[in-house]
């Protein structure tokens, strides 16, 4: 049951970096690899300031303001330089790497001792139930789990209805447009450029919330802890659209989320079950490989005498 | 209304690829005039008409609308001023986007946009009736994404948005050449009936000598980069197919003089 509840929470702060990877990569086409660079410095910029005895709340919106820098950074590579966006990304994901070294000071910061959201969690669980543990249905659950669940949880839900409402005002509107056909809403006036690059900023904004939560939740800051992150979050948005199998905005928001849950379930299984897990970044890979391949081969399979061998 | 002053382009220059497809167009039209624009392939009729949207920007000349200097005014920043409709119909259109927010975003074309709701109760009520007018019965399929239709009701769609905030300018770029011909004449009507109705200052490229002669109230023919013709008023209602392919003719004839004499030259004197 811990095991359940970790996998459950750790999969709702990952969908934070699912939601971030939809816009990149499903509003704008773009695999953003700079989500490996900016999930950490959320995390860093977090982890520095709670050590420094800031207030989390204010130290997890600096890790959302960091990923906006980041984000930033690589839409003007991509809008301003013309650099090729996968290039842009690796460019900043790299330099993100120094930079988060310097952040930090060195390549990890325990945050065990200091007061982070998870101690605000445990008060709250203590409070609540007056207990360290409660019952569950039949099995014994830490107040801190449940009550850190809940509380990721009310996030998401925010984050989501937030997200939904602005795609659907004018702006958001606008911003879908320029990733869907940027031809079309320029002649209608609009800087794609700009719409790109704020794009590009609230995506790896979320990413940085994520990485801030995930640092308080397992305890550590880590520079290393960002690698694979963008196959990660693509996963879960691919996951996602095979379980709403729908591009409309609410369900595909609502499959992001699914989808990382689904598949940090997925990975705690596999693990359970003895996956070595200095296999799971391979079989993350794999995975995602699967997913993108499998859906046109089976297509052909539909339809061999439409689209006849040899013919393209 | 609209004045193109002399302008130049060349793409590419300096490499073997170079083009040159402006070289020296001057226009001026009137508020409300409508402007059938001809040429045959690479006459440089698109180009003229992206360099008015701003596409790219110009080597030389300038280029007035609507008593603003837009010369130096980006593409987005002319979409203020200027409606477009382009050949390809997926072109004009978000694909993945139902008619209705594709209509949201036509309706602030050129204005700030910001955190309000798109879809407004407003917009919908208005869409549905302008929508309606277009009789292709898709007022009842205002959710569908735009992907979904055919390539005539795109177009009829894509000039109801670049209408629906009356523009100073309309440009039309070969609006109905990637239609079959039922579209194609479904499509002109609308085109005609729209522009009637706003009274909209219109820029209509085509290759088509039969909307040439029957649109509008004057032509430009186009050959190289350049004008070659002018047809206005009088001149323009007494215009028959006939003598816009004449017109046509000569002007090939011309060319193939123009290359038959190089050829001779160069065997001569090379």
């Amino acid at each position: 049951m811990t095991l359940l509840l970790g996998a459950l929470t750790i999969g709702l702060i990952l969908s934070l970096l699912a939601l971030g990877i939809y816009i990149s990569y499903r509003v704008f086409d773009i695999a953003d690899i700079t989500v490996d660079g900016s999930i950490t410095f959320g995390a860093a910029i977090c982890a520095v300031l709670i050590v420094n005895r800031v207030n989390p709340l204010l130290a997890t919106l600096a890790g959302f303001a960091g990923g906006v820098v980041a984000g930033t950074v690589t839409g003007i590579l991509q809008a301003k330089f013309k650099i090729n966006p996968l290039l842009s990304g690796i460019l900043v994901m790299t330099g993100l790497y120094s930079v988060n070294l310097h952040v930090m000071g060195k390549s990890n910061i325990p945050l065990l001792s200091a007061e982070s959201l998870t101690t605000w969690a445990e008060r709250m669980g203590q409070s609540w139930f007056g207990n360290p543990e409660v019952n569950l249905g039949g099995w014994m659950v830490s107040t801190r789990d449940l009550v850190t669940l809940l509380a990721v949880l009310a996030m998401i839900v925010t984050a989501c209805l937030g997200l939904y409402w602005f795609f659907r005002t004018e702006l958001g509107t606008a911003m879908r447009a320029s990733g869907d056909n940027p031809q079309m809403i320029r002649a209608l006036g609009v800087n794609v450029e700009r719409y790109r690059i704020m794009g590009l900023a609230l995506s790896n904004g979320l990413v940085g919330i994520a990485g801030a939560l995930l640092a308080q939740y397992q305890g550590f800051a880590d520079a290393q802890m960002g690698i694979g992150m963008v196959v990660w979050g693509l996963a879960s948005v691919i996951i996602g659209e095979s379980l709403t199998g729908s591009r409309s905005l609410g369900l595909a928001i609502f499959g992001a989320v699914a989808g990382s849950i689904l598949f940090r379930l997925l990975v705690a299984i596999a693990l359970r079950w003895g996956l070595n897990p200095n296999d799971l970044k391979l079989v993350t890979a794999l995975f995602v490989f699967a997913a993108l391949v499998l859906p046109r081969l089976l297509q052909q399979r539909k339809r061999p005498v439409a689209a006849p061998l040899g013919s393209s | 209304m609209l004045t193109v002053q002399n302008i130049y382009k060349t793409f590419n220059a300096g490499t073997a690829n170079e083009v040159r497809p402006l070289r020296g167009v001057s226009l001026d039209i009137p508020e409300g005039a409508f402007l059938v624009i001809l040429g045959g392939n690479g006459s440089g009729k698109s180009t003229l008409l992206n360099a008015i949207a701003g596409t790219f920007p110009l080597d030389n000349g300038e280029i007035h609308l609507a008593g603003h200097n837009v010369t130096r005014w980006q593409e987005h920043r002319r979409a203020r001023l200027i409606g477009r409709v382009f050949q390809n119909p997926f072109t004009g259109t978000a694909p993945n986007m139902s008619i209705a927010e594709n209509f949201a975003l036509a309706i602030r074309r050129g204005q700030a946009r910001g955190l309000g709701w798109a879809l407004t109760k407003n917009l919908m009520d208005e869409l549905r009736d302008r929508v309606k007018e277009l009789r292709m019965g898709l007022e009842d399929r205002l959710g569908n994404a735009i992907g979904s239709l055919s390539g005539g009701q795109r177009q009829a769609l894509t000039l109801l948005m670049a209408t629906c905030l009356k523009p100073a300018l309309l440009l039309l770029d070969e609006h109905t050449a990637a239609l079959d011909p039922k579209s194609a004449d479904q499509i002109i009507r609308v085109t005609e009936e729209v522009i009637k109705r706003h009274k909209l200052t219109t820029l209509m490229v085509t290759h088509s000598m039969q909307q040439a002669a029957n649109l509008g109230d004057r032509i430009v023919m186009m050959h190289r980069g350049s004008v070659a013709y002018r047809f206005e008023g009088a001149d323009k209602q007494r215009l028959r197919v006939e003598d816009l392919l004449a017109r046509f003719e000569e002007l090939r004839r011309r060319e193939m003089l123009d290359d038959s004499v190089a050829a001779l030259l160069q065997e001569n004197y090379i």
